[in-house]
């Protein structure tokens, strides 16, 4: 059992606050560190890899702190967000020279080219890659010692679906064997897909954390407005707030379209179509007006 | 103390770089720079002591220690590949101690060595010049490499660093200000050139001892600073 406890920690740079009085605690599984471009998530992250100082609380691992530790590294594997590294090493010399830095060996670097499958293309030079293999690669030399804590930034950056898949199924494996994979995202499916847990930040602050399900619902019981245009607004509209999944409809004139918010998301996805056909009414556009990111976490926050 | 891994992940990212044909082609330069004045001038003692300690000592040496100090751990840091050693359970002055002794094998090569030869070249050993200040550039590769090594640690620019402090503050400030020469590596060099050459063939403006001490003391203070630096290198993200 390994867990990483963020206590009471604020991170500033001058008079930027970045992190803003946080603790968490990070443990066996797989956790999604949520959040929007810019809440503070590399540098947590950074923080919960060594190489960013607290300015004020502590970050440990099992009660041992992390900063200014190296022996820690031989529990911790980190998976950097920047694109460098040595790129005129072949993918195998890379792996290799990670096993040597820990003390390992050509075996061991060899089972971390197989484990993100990457032996066929671990004798061309790092450089000649494409973003995925490099990510692949960047994988293998955090692996290569077997570590319980696994830290990620922004992992599923510039992948393909198929290569993003690939990554998932890794780390749902890794949480599965019992280690603590922790990773960033800004992309909410990807922390759905994979996380069982998840911790919010938003502009420094922990917004949220816990089972993602329960998250989940927060963010779907939420009101949703929607832009519709159809064949016969004001008759879908009628239709409609019979309803009690729907709370409001405005008719824009200007626009020609309905703005609907819905408190109950699901019934309300069920509905719209349902009643659409019941009545002859075409559906033209039916689009989302707040599902921006942005939305669902100032939402969360206001939870 | 020495970390086979890094040094050779250090000697591949210096020689594999751009930045490699500076180091390759000041020595070129030198010696044929040598080899022409051997054919036009003849073996000269006053000329072969002007070219090793005007060109080769004041500008080559320190050049190549800029090159090869910051080099072996500036580029890394800049990029954030250096994640990949930091990351590891091994000290960070061990990854310092052995980046300084890589620096101080390529800078000896590239600078120490041509030096040898263009003395040679130039007038035979006569008056054991060629020795003296191949000796020197040796002398002064590991003070410099241990210098420009902790700028590489220090700051961004650790190049420009390295350059003003080599050309401006050692060949310039050197000429106008008397004391300034007390404080240049390439003095404390070569009062050891001074030692080892003929009587008046090479001269130096700090005696011996305090030569000695201070590059003594240069080279292990930068090094045990640049360690202290690498143990809280802070990694700013992207954002």
């Amino acid at each position: 059992m390994t867990s990483i406890r963020i206590d009471n920690v604020s991170r500033w740079f001058g008079n930027v606050v970045a992190v803003n009085d946080v603790s968490m605690t990070v443990g066996p599984g797989v956790t999604g560190l949520l959040g929007p471009n810019g809440a503070g998530k590399s540098t947590l992250i950074n923080m919960m890899g060594g190489f960013l100082a607290p300015s004020t609380g502590t970050v440990t691992l099992d009660g041992v702190p992390i900063w200014r530790n190296e022996q820690i590294y031989r529990h911790i594997g980190i998976v950097p967000e920047r694109e460098a590294m040595y790129d005129f090493l072949t993918g195998l010399e890379f792996v290799r020279a990670n096993a040597e830095l820990h003390g390992l060996g050509a075996a061991e670097a060899q089972r971390a080219l197989a484990t993100v499958e990457m032996e066929y293309a671990q004798d061309r030079a790092i450089s000649t890659y494409s973003k995925g293999m490099r990510q692949r690669v960047k994988m293998a030399s955090a692996l290569v010692h077997e570590p319980s804590v696994l830290l990620l930034d922004e992992p599923f950056n510039g992948m393909d679906p198929r290569q993003r898949m690939q990554l998932m199924e890794l780390l749902r494996r890794m949480g599965a064997e019992g280690r603590t994979v922790l990773f960033s995202s800004h992309i909410l499916e990807e922390v759905e897909q994979l996380a069982t847990h998840i911790e919010v930040v938003v502009a420094g602050r922990h917004a949220a954390s816990g089972d993602f399900r329960k998250i989940r619902r927060l963010m779907t019981d939420r009101p949703h407005r929607y832009l519709v245009r159809s064949s016969d607004d004001r008759a879908l509209a009628a239709a409609l707030i019979a309803d009690p999944s729907t709370a409001g409809i405005e008719v824009d004139v200007e626009e020609g379209a309905l703005r609907i918010q819905a408190v109950d998301f699901g019934r309300f996805t069920a509905l719209l179509p349902r009643v659409a056909r019941e009545h002859g009414i075409r559906l033209l556009t039916v689009s989302p007006s707040d599902e921006s990111l942005e939305s669902v976490f100032s939402y969360l926050v206001a939870a | 103390m020495y970390n086979a891994t890094v040094a050779r992940l250090t000697y591949r990212g210096l020689l594999g770089r751009r930045r490699a044909f500076i180091l390759f082609g000041l020595p070129a330069l030198l010696i044929a720079v040598s080899v022409v004045i051997r054919i036009l001038v003849g073996a000269d003692d006053g000329t072969a002591g002007s070219v090793l300690g005007g060109f080769a000592l004041a500008t080559m040496v320190p050049l190549i220690g800029v090159v090869a100090g910051t080099g072996a751990i500036g580029p890394e840091i800049d990029d954030g590949s250096v994640v990949y050693l930091l990351s590891k359970p091994v000290k960070r002055p061990t990854i310092i101690f052995t980046k300084l002794v890589v620096a101080i094998a390529v800078t000896v090569v590239f600078s120490a060595v041509p030096t040898l030869i263009a003395g040679f070249v130039l007038n035979g050993n006569s008056q054991q010049i060629a020795v003296a200040y191949a000796v020197a550039a040796a002398v002064a590769s590991v003070a410099y490499s241990a210098v420009f090594l902790l700028m590489g640690t220090l700051t961004r620019h650790a190049v420009v660093a390295g350059l003003v402090y080599a050309l401006v503050w050692e060949s310039l400030f050197g000429s106008l200000v008397p004391g300034a020469r007390t404080l240049s590596v390439q003095q404390w060099s070569l009062a050891l050139a001074q030692r080892i050459g003929a009587e008046g063939a090479v001269s130096s403006d700090v005696g011996l001892p305090t030569a000695l001490v201070l590059l003594a003391g240069v080279t292990v203070a930068a090094t045990w600073f640049a360690g202290q630096k690498l143990r809280s290198l802070t990694l700013a993200g992207e954002e």
